[in-house]
Formats: structure tokens, sequence, C-alpha cells
């Protein structure tokens, strides 16, 4: 039966062909225009580390002005103090933690002809690449001895390897930063989390860094910072000592925590260690300390853009008016078939097989919608990328999630659209329909 | 126009009649509300950044070499860049407007941890500083060369003397702005420093920030590693220059890389793009929803005079001019779209209530319903006077022919 149906709508779509056409195309356009900004949506809200979001969290300590509060509430910092940082470091209560920060580089290639460039760096511990999974091509990343004995080790991104070393195993080998020369341990393979969670503060959609180097080189040699430095009270004297010793927060803070025991456990350890602080005279603020997983860390500093929100609400609206436009010219499409729907119901034609008939070929036009719908994403999302360039880089483009979902949407709509048409055809009284011939 | 028999038709069959008015009315509260999202964005990218945009281009040089001077080289880059012909003058500076990047800091008109500062935007600048961004100096003078620091990235301590801007005398002294000029602010809780001289505009580097006129200007030279050069032009110049000046520093010094050389302009539209194709992606979707409304006007309109030929051959016949038909199916689509657009005020206030709760947006200017008010009947008058005419030239013979 439903391979006769399936070929009666056909059949239908094709007698009208005008008014099919404007269906679909209504369909599609309402599709097109949603879709479009679903997909924004949903990778700006998708999760960057799925197989362990729940495992990793942001550490925040509230060591901030007391003065400051906003709308008589106390706003933790999103960073943390260098002196925090290596106290938490240093005691290492987490599974895994790591402290990191931005700077940039000065890379400097072998060859005579070439010519020095800045690199993008992430300054970090052996912990990071573990915690975060990262995956790496050749090598892997260093251990904790590299971190404690001041290696001067790196960790390339493939497309720095790429430029460097023309993609070769490079491991062993030695790259110039900043007049210094470091040994490669590990090149990674293709590395962009989106949103880049672990440094939302620096952008959310920021690109990964282009190379990894330890956290403690860093601040051995005072590398520029690159990244966001927040204070609130002025450090006690000038030079970088003083600077390190300050209340300025600069630093993002992870820790890996696999169990609900092992997180109540670092909660702890985290209190008593600000208590501690209190007592040195630090920490003004009431004792506040947070531990956020991944999704609720992105919910929290609200990475999903709200220019992307509002254009999903115009969006889905959109896609309302397409779908009473739907509506409109379904009706006035199946009310015009009355003399047949009559006709059939008077040979005997059930209102059920009626009603299947009429759903199946609204059906097909969502259908049809729906993949010309999904061309019209896909044009959306390359529209997308042309107007804001290199900021959506990472966040217009379609994986088969969404493409399933713009069909199954397509359909559902064109279903709905199509039961209040089909109901009231379903009630055409056979009789009165064929008097009138 | 006999309004009553048309009125009473259409409440016969009055589900056509619906569908399309409920499509006016939300086509009427999505337009509204993405033109005002327009008009928002537009004010905004509008505002001026105080600083003379067209000519003034930035590079920045980065030192990397073990024996790399940076004082020496900036100082030797600065002679060499105001002496290239074509160049009316340059410095070294922190940051510009609207580039994103920069310091900010907190001044307070009294000292003391415990009072909030008022946020303000830090540009270093030297004794060039002004005209080279082609600031207005209202009150007070300009930095001297002598009071121009060095400063370390990790200093603290601040030069005496700064330059803040009109919106800033404002901020610090609402009661007395104009008696700003020589009074003491204090920076990092109680350093004092002088107000010495008032300028009339300039921008924060961060255009989305409530206190972006909000600066201050110090009389700063920066060691940090990696500086900015700001450029301006002699009109005209700019393009033409910016090639040499990244030869110039290039070559001058081998120790150092110089890179992200970028104009004002490029900066401005980098800054404004996500304003920019809102606008642009607004603007197409709301082409895009009058023509499918109007598509769906033509389709029902299209739909109903097929059904109607016979009606309409017999008002011909009983002597209803052409004109009457088209004027009968203009005032049915006339009485649908007003009843669509007085329904779609209302969603349109709805929804921009609820838009204005749930995100940073403003209300919608009261004048913009009444307009699509109008637009939205035009727009639908315009869509069905195809079907009307044709309506209009269903010939009278058509009575008497059964079908």
């Amino acid at each position: 039966m439903f391979s006769y149906y399936l070929k009666l709508g056909w059949l239908s779509i094709r007698r009208n062909p005008l008014l099919s056409i404007l269906m679909v195309t209504a369909i599609a356009v309402g599709i097109g225009a949603s879709m479009t900004t679903i997909t924004v949506n949903y990778i700006m809200g998708g999760n960057p580390i799925p197989q362990k979001s729940d495992e990793l969290f942001k550490v925040q300590l509230d060591n901030w002005d007391p003065n400051d509060q906003s709308e008589g509430e106390y706003e933790l910092p999103e960073q943390m103090t260098y002196l925090d940082a290596m106290a938490l470091m240093r005691d290492r209560k987490a599974y895994r933690q790591v402290a990191s920060n931005r700077s940039g580089l000065v890379l400097e290639p072998q060859g005579a002809d070439e010519l020095p460039f800045s690199v993008d760096t992430r300054n970090t511990w052996a912990d990071f690449f573990p915690m975060f999974d990262l995956p790496f091509v050749y090598g892997s990343g260093w251990d904790d001895t590299a971190d404690r004995n001041l290696e001067r080790v790196v960790v390339l991104s493939k497309e720095i390897n790429e430029r460097v070393f023309g993609g070769e195993d490079s491991v062993g080998r030695s790259v110039r930063l900043n007049g210094m020369d470091f040994r490669v341990v590990g090149v990674l393979g293709e590395f962009q989390p989106v949103p880049k969670f672990y440094d939302v503060t620096n952008g959310a959609f920021n690109e990964a860094e282009e190379i990894y180097i330890p956290f403690n080189i860093a601040v051995e040699y005072e590398f520029s910072r690159n990244g966001n430095t927040s204070c609130w009270k002025p450090s006690d004297g000038d030079g970088f000592e003083a600077f390190l010793n300050s209340e300025c927060i600069w630093i993002q803070f992870w820790a890996e925590l696999r169990n609900a025991e092992e997180k109540q456990d670092y909660m702890a350890y985290l209190n008593a260690h600000v208590e501690q602080q209190k007592a040195l005279g630090r920490f003004p603020r009431p004792l506040n300390n947070r531990l956020s997983d991944v999704m609720e860390w992105m919910k929290d500093r609200e990475v999903v853009d709200e220019d992307a929100q509002v254009m999903l609400g115009l969006s889905l609206l959109f896609l309302v008016v397409c779908l009473l436009n739907t509506i409109g010219l379904l009706l006035a499409k199946f009310m015009g078939k009355s003399g047949d729907i009559g006709l059939r119901r008077a040979l005997g034609a059930s209102r059920s097989s009626l009603f299947i008939q009429h759903m199946i070929e609204s059906g097909l036009i969502g259908l049809g919608g729906g993949i010309l719908g999904l061309g019209l994403t896909w044009l959306g999302l390359a529209g997308i990328k042309m107007l804001f360039g290199d900021f959506v880089e990472n966040l217009a483009s379609l994986d088969w999630v969404m493409v399933l979902t713009a069909i199954g949407l397509a359909i559902f709509s064109a279903l709905l659209a199509g039961l209040y048409p089909t109901w009231r055809a379903c009630r055409i009284a056979p009789a009165s329909q064929l008097k009138t011939q | 126009m006999d309004i009553g028999p048309i009125w009473r038709a259409m409440m016969r069959n009055k589900t056509g009649a619906i569908l399309i008015a409920l499509q006016i009315a939300v086509t009427m509260a999505i337009m509204v509300n993405a033109i005002s999202i327009m008009q928002e964005r537009s004010r905004m990218m509008a505002r001026p950044s105080g600083i003379d945009e067209q000519n003034i281009f930035y590079i920045s040089s980065i030192g990397f070499a073990e024996d790399f001077n940076e004082r020496v080289t900036i100082e030797e880059d600065l002679a060499a860049l105001r002496g290239m012909p074509g160049v009316v003058n340059a410095i070294q500076s922190n940051s510009v407007p609207l580039s994103g990047g920069g310091w900010s800091m907190g001044l307070q008109t009294e000292p003391g941890a415990e009072i909030d500062g008022t946020g303000v935007a830090l540009y270093f600048i030297d004794e060039h500083g002004l005209d080279t961004f082609g600031l207005n100096l209202l009150a007070g003078e300009n930095f001297s060369a002598t009071e121009v620091e060095w400063r370390e990235r990790s200093a603290t301590e601040w030069p005496d003397r700064v330059i803040i801007t009109q919106a800033m005398a404002e901020a610090l002294y609402p009661d007395d702005p104009d008696g700003a000029l020589g009074k003491t602010v204090y920076i990092g809780d109680d350093e004092p420093l002088t107000i010495s001289g008032i300028i009339e505009q300039m921008q924060a580097p961060w255009n989305g920030w409530n206190g972006v006129e909000r600066v201050m200007l110090t009389p700063l030279h920066t060691l940090f590693g990696s500086t900015r050069y700001i450029i301006r032009a002699e009109p005209g110049r700019r393009d033409g220059l910016m090639p040499e000046v990244e030869k110039l520093l290039a070559e001058r010094n081998k120790n150092r890389i110089v890179r992200s050389m970028r104009t004002m302009d490029e900066t401005r539209e980098r800054s404004y793009r996500g304003d920019a194709s809102m606008i642009k992606m607004l603007t197409f979707t709301i082409a895009l929803l009058v023509a499918i409304t109007a598509l769906g006007i033509v389709g029902l309109a299209s739909f109903s005079v097929n059904r109607r030929t016979r009606q309409i051959g017999t008002r011909r016949a009983l002597g209803a001019s052409r004109a009457a038909i088209l004027r009968y199916f203009m005032t049915e689509n006339f009485l649908i779209s007003l009843v669509g657009v007085v329904v779609g005020a209302v969603l349109t206030v709805g929804l921009n209530m609820f838009m204005v709760e749930t995100f940073s947006l403003t209300r919608v200017a009261w004048y913009l319903v009444p307009a699509a008010m109008l637009i939205l009947c035009i727009a639908g008058q315009i869509a069905v006077f195809g079907p009307a005419k044709r309506a209009s030239t269903v010939p009278p013979a058509v009575a008497t022919r059964t079908v």
C-alpha cells in the first residue's frame, strides 16, 4: 500500500508543479535558515571533549577584591595567581593537574634564507597532554622530570612541524625559540577543541596554540604573557619577582578528578589551602572555591554567542512562517482535489487510507524540502564563513548529525503542516462532491 | 466599496485567510525586531574612535635575539619613521582604539583600597602622541619630551601626569567635569596623578565596553619585548608608505621581526565584523521572509481565483465591471493584511519584550511598528495584484458554462 500511496503522492505533486515547487521551496528556505543557525549554535554549545568532560574541572579560588561586588555578590575570578597555581602544582592532590597560560615567541628556522616568525605558545605542564587527550603523530608530551629540571623541550603542532621540518618526524631535533634551542619531544596531529575549553578567557573559539613549552621555562626566562592579566591590587614593588608574588591572575588551572570522592577530597584540599592563605593575610573575601566540569564551565562562561542565539530564535520563527505558508498551500491543493477525493471515497476508500495517503504526500514534499534545505544550509554556512572570515573557521561545518536533523526536521515540519489540510480532506463527503460534477 | 459582503464571503472560508493573516503577523514580528537590532548595530558602528583613522596604520616589532637592545632600537626606529617623507608623525604605543587588546586600570578621586575606582583604558604615548593620533586637546597641555619615562613589563609606578578624555572627566567629576584640569586622581589605590590635559574624545580598544569613551594617556615608552608603532601618514600616502615602513623596520635591525601591519580602516572592519555580518544576515533574512510571505499570498490568491472562476463570471454577467472584480480581491487582501498587521503589532511588542529580557537588546523604536504595518499592507497589495488582475479578465460567458 505504501508504495502505491507514494506513487499517488508523486502523481499529485506532479499535477500542480508550480504549487509543489512553491511548497518545497518554502520548506527548504525555512529549513535552510534554521539549520544554518542551529548548526552554529550546536557547534558553539558542543562538548569539546565528550569522552571525559565530566572528569575535568576548572579550578577557581576566590582571591579577588573584597570591595568589588556586582549586585551584592562576589564574582569568582576566572584565572589564578602564580602563588596559588604553584602551590597546587606542588601538592599534586588531583589525579592530574595543569596550570597554563599563553605566550608569543619568535621561532628561527634553520635554513639561512628562512625568515624568523612568531608563534603562539602555550606554557604548560606534563599532565596537559594526557589530561586533554592531545593526539600525537610523532613522539609524546614531556614528563614530570622535564618540568622539574627546567628542560627546554617543545611539542609542535602539525602546522608548525609542516612549516619547519616539512612534516617529517622531528622528534629529537632542535628548534630555536627566542634565541634558545628547544628539543622537540612530540608532534601533534589535528587538534582544535571547539570551544577551546581550557582557556575561554582568551577566546573560546580561537585557534589552538602552535607550540607547547614547559610553564617553568616560560617563567624562568620571563617570556612575555600573551593573554589576559588582571590585578585588583598593585604588587609590592617592581620587577618580575614582585609580579609573581602579586595578586594578579593570569593562569588557567584545571584538575582531572575521576570520581565524586576525588572531587570531594580535592575541594577539601582547596578549602584547606585557602584557609591557610587567609591566615597569612591573603584571600580577604569569604571562602568560596569552585570546581566546574567542562560543560558547567562552558555554561558559566556563556560561550554560546548571544547573536547566535538571537539568530536561532528568529530563524525558528522564520520556519514557522514557512510552515504557515505550506499549510495554506497544502490546504488549497487538497481542497482542489476534492472531486478526486469524493470519487475515491465513493469507490470505497476509507478515511484512514485517505489520511495516510495525504500524509505521505506531505511527507514527500517535506523530503524534497529537506534535501533542498540541506543544500541551502550548506550555502548559508558558506555565507557565514564568508561574512565572518577567520572568526568562525571552526564553527561552520555540517556533520552527519546535522544532516539527519535537517531532513528529519523538514519531514516532521511538512507532516505537521499536512495534518490540518489532510484532516479537512478526509472530511469531504463523497456525495456532495459527486453531485455537482 | 462594500466591505460587508467581502468580509462575510471571507468568513465562509476563513482558514486560508487566517493562515495568511498569521503569516503576515509573524513576518512582521520578525521584521520589526530584526530591523531594531540592525539599527542598534549601525548606531554602534557609527561611533567615532576619535583618531585620524583614514591615515593611521600600525606595525608590531618583536625583538628575539640575546643582544637585542630594545630601548636603542625604539629610539632609532622612531627617529627614522618620523624622518620618512609622507609621515606626519609616529609613536610607540601599547594599543590603538578598536583593536580589542589593551590595558585598563581604575582611577579614583580619593585614595584608599576600599574605594572602587572608575575603569579607564590606558594608552602609553610620548610628546608626539596627540599629533600622531590626531587628538584634540581641549584644555591643559601636551606632555613634554623630558617627562616621558621607560617602563619595564612588571613595573608598578606611573608617571605623575595624565591626560584624560572629556568623558573620563565627566565620570570622575560628574558635578564639575570642567574643573577636572589640575586635579589629583589616584591609580592603584593610592598613587597620585595630576590631570594635566583633557582631550575631546578617544575610544578605548574594546568597542563593546560600556566605558568605551573613558581613556587616559600616560607619558611612557615600554620595554616589553614586543612593541607597536603607530604611524600617521599624510592624506593619500598611507598605502604607499606601508610597504616602505615594513621594509625599513625589517632591514634596520635583524634581531627582531616585524609583523601584523594593519591600517585603522582594517582594524575598524575587523572590530565590527560581527555586527556588520549580523546586519547583512538580518537584511537577507527579512528579504527572504517577505518574499516567502508574498509568494504564499500569490499562491493562495491564485487558488481562490481559480476556485471562484464561475462566481466571478456570474458577477461579471450581472454587470460588475472588471475594476469591481479587481477591487474585490484587492480589498479582500487588504482586510486580511489589516488583521495580520494588527495581530503582528501585538506579537512584535511581545517578542521584543522577551528579547530585551533575555538578551542585551534595546527596545524597538515605536515608529517601526506603524511603518512595518504600512509596508506589509502595501506588499500584500502588490502580491495580490497579479491574481486579482487575472480574476478581472474572467469573461462573463464562463458563468453559462458547466465545468
